[in-house]
């Protein structure tokens, strides 16, 4: 019985999968990508489903692809830059291909709100050869993945199911399906030379895999995903959230457009496009990231010799960055019927509050929580390393918020682990500089562990802190292998971060309370001294996680009024009312401030 | 209603706007509308300014409200209902919750927290509601219930049934702060 819910994306693309059966999901979190995982790890047990939380987005791809080799139904959860953990698999994997079903769903974020890069999953898929489907709403978003699995395991190929924050983080109404058990019938490893890659039988399934992405370009021109609306001599072809743009901005327009919505940009629907380009005088296109629609009708368009002429990013008509709206859509429709020489009928309203009439209003940008321990071993990191010179490598995670004034501890980010070895080539470099790594225990384990053997192998001078708060606490607090705790919240063995760190080599590697600035302090005074690279623990809890009823205060009669705790420390619960330092309720406890405070003015009460 | 609802909800990452969309979300389907709802997770929810778009009516393609577009205003900081008034269309309501969050460049003496944020929107808007949601809340037991006082206003503002969005709150909310957050929304309801 079909039932009608109100969804986020990622929750209906859950629920999808569970209706499709689904045996097995890994992942490793990602905003915008997060919600999928955690969806089906909270049915796994009712629907005997098997979930993780994988190290890192490799791992989660490969274990997926091993149980599809075992004839199940898997998907694996990433976002945009995890992709790139995972493109190794993902390469080779195309040419083998699955037996069961692989559904590996990617979420990218223009913008991006929350992400190193603004890459295009449908360029990643055809770089891949591997099909990608490209939902614009959460129901879509769900009957989509309904159909990866069914494609997946016809045609034995993994399917992507790419995604934007609109989409994943976009809520609407959703008719889903029934959900039953899991079935765990399936047929079982069956040994065969298909599934060892040799240069040999590589060379053997190219010409296969080459056939399969003109069989699957004939199934998706098809598909209801791709369709034909309107007419015209102006066509738009637009895929993804755009297309609701596009729908929106053409409700607004007084022209007769005939529109191709592509659910399923690689392969492309040669044939459908064809049907739809024949009899055009201009091709719009309209879509978010890279040009990609807009080069596969460029190709169309030339190989047929089709007199129509093609518009969208190339030609600056529309924006190659950022993400797009209703406005950047009606913008660019705009440019393109002037140069159309066509009558447009968008309007634009105009505010009743113009921005110009607004003052200069202070940024608000994401800070280090009130009572966050990254804040207390920055700070100690600033005190210990007093006029030393150094370098501090950063790395993914909520501390990379340590790069904000006051602390300004963040000197380097790039991508996931690459804190330690950018800190090792830069002491290579520049040896005659402190060279610190900050990384995360959840970025440790997906990706900080081959860095730390590589210092060691190759004497890299460096500090390695580990900011140990026992959760992935930036996407929504993920268990990770340190915690003792599974993705399903069933207890397992924890792996101790200090070990592996001695296991690797590291002959100083400590754990230190990272709520005490003291010990911080000292502990990274002494492996200043320390040769060869060295490993800190800094171990306290994510005050998200664990609310502490702890509570400090200032004691006027002591205060001296010098502000130092307000301008050290840019902790959110701390600012000047009338000249005087005052704690806000949203005060965690942490005690950072008091361990700082020249006179000890701040001392524990005030709110609860 | 045959024309479109856009409903702009914003705050400062971590003070519930993430909620506050889902009980509209859920009250417009409730209704019987198309609905779409727009979030942001992830970094900005570490105490930045955070936006959350609420659409709904007949049929609606795009989940995100373009300046000079939107019905209302709901702002869970004053500094905030300021940031996002340009997205008001002509008729636009302002709900503001008084209280005031320092952003870091405030805090550590950068910049100033403007003095006349609610003068300059009476001035600039047609209807401005200013309410101390975060005071109500603590009255109805927890200061954490802030969003549902906030909705309780806008619901008033939007002549909504009162019950029906009693009604939506039991289903949302976790179950044991279902007393609260209904007292809660009867305070804004009542204020507005």
């Amino acid at each position: 019985m079909n039932k009608v819910q109100f969804l986020m994306g990622n929750q209906a693309i859950a629920l999808a999968a569970m209706e499709a059966g689904v045996n097995i999901a890994t992942g490793y979190p990602g905003t915008p990508s997060s919600e999928v995982l955690e969806t089906i790890a909270q049915n796994a047990d009712k629907y005997d489903i098997y979930v993780e939380w994988s190290t890192n987005e490799k791992v989660a791809l490969e274990t997926a692809i091993g149980a599809a080799y075992a004839g199940a139904k898997a998907i694996t959860t990433m976002k945009q830059v995890g992709l790139n953990v995972a493109s190794d698999p993902l390469m080779s994997l195309s040419y083998i291909g699955v037996k069961g079903a692989l559904v590996i769903m990617v979420a990218d974020d223009p913008g991006p709100h929350s992400s190193q890069t603004e890459q295009d999953t449908r360029s990643f898929a055809r770089f891949a050869n591997i099909p990608v489907l490209d939902p614009a709403t959460p129901q879509e978003a769900h009957d989509m993945t309904l159909w990866a699995f069914n494609l997946s395991n016809q045609l034995q190929t993994p399917v992507i199911m790419r995604t934007t924050t609109r989409v994943s983080h976009g809520c609407a109404d959703v008719t889903i399906g029934d959900i039953s058990k899991a079935s765990w019938d399936i047929e079982g490893f069956t040994k065969d030379p298909r599934w060892a890659i040799f240069p040999k039988l590589t060379a053997q399934r190219h010409p296969w895999l080459e056939n399969l992405q003109g069989e699957l370009a004939n199934i998706f021109s098809a598909s209801p995903f791709n369709c034909i609306s309107g007419n015209g001599k102006i066509g738009i072809i637009s895929s993804g959230i755009s297309r609701k743009y596009v729908q929106e901005a053409l409700g607004h327009l007084g022209l007769n457009v005939k529109l191709l919505e592509i659910g399923t940009p690689y392969p492309f629907p040669e044939a459908k496009a064809l049907e739809f380009a024949k009899g055009l005088d201009h091709i719009i296109a309209v879509e978010e990231l890279d040009s990609y629609l807009e080069e596969q009708t460029l190709q169309l368009v030339g190989r047929f010799k089709l007199p129509a002429r093609v518009l969208g990013k190339i030609d600056g008509m529309f924006p190659k960055c950022g993400e797009y709206n209703v406005d950047v859509v009606e913008d660019g429709l705009q440019k393109c019927l002037k140069y159309i020489g066509a009558e447009s009928g968008i309007k634009t309203p105009v505010p009743i509050v113009e921005a110009q009439n607004i003052p200069s209003l202070p940024n608000r940008q994401p800070t280090l929580c009130a009572g966050c321990m990254h804040r207390t071993v920055f700070y100690a990191f600033k005190r210990a390393l007093n006029g030393i010179s150094a370098v501090f490598s950063g790395d993914i995670g909520c501390y990379t918020l340590g790069n904000a004034q006051p602390l300004d501890m963040v000197d380097t980010c790039l991508c996931m682990g690459a804190g330690i070895s950018i800190a090792a080539g830069l002491q290579h470099a520049q040896p005659n500089v402190k060279h610190i790594a900050f990384i995360g225990d959840s970025t440790f384990f997906h990706s900080g562990i081959p860095a730390i053997i590589n210092a060691v192998y190759n004497n890299a001078n460096i500090i390695i802190a580990v900011l140990d708060n026992r959760t992935t606490a930036m996407t929504g607090h993920q268990p990770h292998p340190g915690i003792g705790i599974t993705a399903t919240g069933k207890p397992t063995a924890a792996v101790s971060i200090a070990e592996i760190a001695r296991s690797c080599g590291v002959k100083t590697a400590e754990e230190i309370d990272g709520q005490n600035l003291k010990a911080c302090t000292d502990a990274i005074k002494r492996v200043v001294e320390v040769d060869g690279p060295s490993v800190l623990i800094f171990k306290g809890p994510c005050t998200n996680l664990e609310k502490s009823d702890k509570h400090y205060t200032i004691d006027e009669q002591i205060c001296t009024l010098c502000n130092y705790c307000v301008e050290q420390l840019g902790c959110p619960a701390l600012f000047v009312i009338d000249d005087m330092p005052a704690i806000q309720s949203t005060c965690a406890g942490c005690s950072l401030c008091a361990q700082i405070c020249p006179v000890d003015a701040i001392v524990p009460g005030g709110e609860d | 209603m045959d024309k479109v609802t856009n409903i702009l909800i914003v705050g400062v990452g971590g003070q519930g706007t993430l909620l506050a969309s889902k009980v509209i979300g859920r009250w417009a389907m409730n209704a019987g509308y198309d609905v779409k709802v727009s979030e942001v997770h992830g970094m900005s929810q570490r105490g930045g300014s955070v936006v959350t778009y609420v659409r709904f009516g007949p049929k609606v393609f795009s989940p995100l409200i373009e300046k000079g577009q939107a019905d209302m205003v709901l702002a869970f900081e004053k500094l905030e209902a300021l940031r996002w008034a340009p997205y008001l269309n002509e008729d636009g309501i302002v709900i503001a919750n008084t209280q005031e969050i320092m952003p870091m460049p405030v805090i550590i003496g950068a910049d100033e927290y403007p003095p006349d944020i609610m003068e300059r929107l009476n001035t600039m808007c047609k209807r401005v509601l200013a309410i101390d949601a975060l005071d109500m809340a603590m009255q109805a037991g927890n200061s954490k219930a802030a969003n549902i006082v906030l909705i309780g206003a806008m619901a008033k503002m939007m002549d909504g049934d009162k019950q029906s969005w009693l009604d939506v709150i039991t289903q949302v909310v976790p179950p044991r702060t279902v007393e609260i957050n209904q007292k809660a929304f009867l305070k804004g309801y009542e204020t507005a």
